[in-house]
């Protein structure tokens, strides 16, 4: 039992970050329709920018929590510029052409980061300071929970809650689903649609960004393709809750970090990969539309 | 002149969708376009709101050359349309589809106000202010997509088919109200299917035939015309 609750903490952790990255991938898709394939990558990107920002700041030799905070944000920050110049530079020239035009286009974007990533940061991986010193907390009953975990959860829960109470609340957010929703009526509300794009592929590469940092306290081994793997998986996760949807996202995150933990656990590790794509395959035949997903009203 | 259409020339792809349209409205008029289907109504509102680019011509407002103007940006000026199909966020609220009416405004009293004058001309909006507009009637999501309109303080107001598809009592209701709207004081372009109704609002009309306008006058006097009568009004 006390075996089953640890690897359920630990599933949950991971899931929270799966989910984290799954919401830029369901918010994109629900504005635009694309499947943003170098949302990994920009991920990836979050763990380096992490790290050039934490050996700026000294944050490797001297840890302290606000300059772990100052990492954070600064990798956030220069992901969300990155996907704004993603959005401007690649997906906004094929906007009006066919949606496999923008899908091509995302697949070349993801390459040209990860190979752009092995030009700048080098083939060999790098690795993560430690700006959070590691200590393990104890549960009781055998389950314990490390620093670093804590740490996952409570800032990818509150980013979480930011992003709902930003959609739901905030002037922008009801933009964004107008957009969502319309592109010409938004537009006839006097929304800039553009701008309202931008603005969310912003948002979701800040929190793939997030991911990346988080990712590398627990591993702190970081290279140019590590955002591959999790990038696709989170893409299934997106799938699996029902993409477009973001409480779906979340909820797809966390299914996909139990089973993979769970899967390690108590069948093999070599499998660990494998779970996501046969959830994938599972939904796809079981309930196409994901998890909460509706079925979507498709623009006519 | 409040509108200025000249010249206009707008493509879908191959197709010449309007050829040389020009028209114009007056300040506190209403002015209708009949027409059949694909006669290009639909296109001629959505290229007067930005929202489809055209190839030449010039759409002026308030002396103000807007033809290149992206469509946000022409709500900003006073604008506004209510588009053929409603387009409800259907997974808004009532009131947040109001709301996001009023997106470039800022003065939160005058949008409240504004907000209570749209539920006093269709008071089962303010009935179902927390309902998904998606659960609405067809009636209601027109009264709606008008409602919404009105929320950025338009002094020109297009309307794209507002009868379509709703009884023809809802469809009475709907023109008494904008009728009720053209008197405050914000013109009204109204293109319908039904010309009837439109041109027993309506001043003046115009008769849209495969992207010419065909015909041009006072809406009594389409009313009467022969041409008019065979082909709009059934006889």
């Amino acid at each position: 039992m006390s075996e089953f609750l640890q690897q359920l903490v630990n599933g949950v952790t991971w899931g929270s970050v799966y989910a984290l990255i799954a919401l830029g991938y369901t918010m994109v898709y629900g504005i635009l329709r694309l499947i943003n394939f170098a949302h990994g990558d920009v991920y990836m990107l979050g763990a380096f920018f992490g790290l050039y920002a934490a050996q700026w700041i000294g944050a490797a030799d001297h840890p302290t929590p606000v300059r772990a905070f100052v990492v954070l944000v600064a990798a956030m920050l220069g992901c969300g510029a990155v996907g704004a110049i993603i959005e401007r530079a690649a997906y906004k020239p094929v906007r009006r052409s066919s949606r496999l035009a923008a899908l091509i286009t995302a697949i070349g974007v993801s390459l040209l980061l990860e190979n752009g990533g092995i030009l700048v940061f080098g083939p060999n991986p790098r690795f993560f300071p430690q700006i959070v010193p590691s200590s393990q907390i104890s549960l009781g009953h055998g389950v314990s929970i490390s620093n670093q975990q804590v740490i996952i959860l409570v800032v990818s829960t509150g980013l979480m809650f930011a992003l709902r109470f930003i959609v739901l609340n905030t002037r922008v957010g009801k933009a964004m689903r107008a957009v969502s929703h319309n592109h010409m009526a938004a537009a006839l509300m006097g929304i800039s649609v553009d701008r309202i794009i931008t603005f969310t592929f912003v948002l979701g590469s800040m929190l793939a960004a997030a991911a990346g940092v988080l990712v590398a306290l627990q591993n702190p081994k970081i290279d140019p393709l590590m955002g591959i793997m999790p990038g696709l998986k989170a893409f299934v996760a997106a799938v699996l809750g029902g993409i477009g949807n973001i409480p779906g996202a979340v909820l797809g995150g966390l299914v996909m970090g139990i089973a993979e933990v769970l899967v390690v656990g108590y069948l093999s590790p070599s499998y660990r990969d494998a779970i996501a794509f046969v959830l994938l395959i599972v939904i796809l035949l079981v309930r196409p539309t994901g998890i909460l997903g509706t079925q979507a009203a498709e623009k006519v | 002149m409040l509108l200025q259409v000249e010249r206009l020339d707008v493509y879908y792809g191959a197709v010449h969708a309007l050829k040389g349209v020009t028209l114009c409205a007056e300040a506190g008029e209403i002015v209708t376009l009949i027409g059949a289907n694909g006669a290009g109504k639909t296109t001629l509102l959505r290229t007067i709101s930005g929202v489809i680019p055209s190839r030449s011509g010039r759409v002026t407002f308030e002396g103000r050359d807007i033809t290149r103007l992206p469509a946000h940006d022409i709500v900003g000026l006073g604008i506004s349309q209510a588009p053929e199909g409603r387009l409800v966020f259907a997974n808004l609220t009532v009131e947040d589809n109001l709301e996001l009416g009023a997106y470039r405004r800022k003065d939160r009293p005058g949008i409240s106000k504004d907000r209570e004058e749209v539920f006093r001309l269709f008071p089962r909006l303010r009935e179902r202010r927390r309902q998904s507009a998606g659960t609405l009637s067809g009636g209601e999501q027109q009264m709606l997509a008008i409602g919404r309109a009105l929320m950025s303080r338009p002094r020109l107001l297009l309307l794209d088919e507002p009868s379509l598809g709703l009884a023809p009592l809802l469809v009475r209701e709907i023109f008494r109200t904008v009728r009720e709207i053209n008197q405050r004081g914000v013109t009204v372009l109204l293109v319908e299917q039904n010309a009837h109704m439109a041109l027993s609002i309506a001043g003046r009309g115009y008769v849209l035939e495969t992207g010419h306008v065909r015909l041009e006058d006072r809406a009594e006097r389409l009313l009467q015309n022969d041409e008019v009568r065979r082909a709009y009004l059934g006889g």
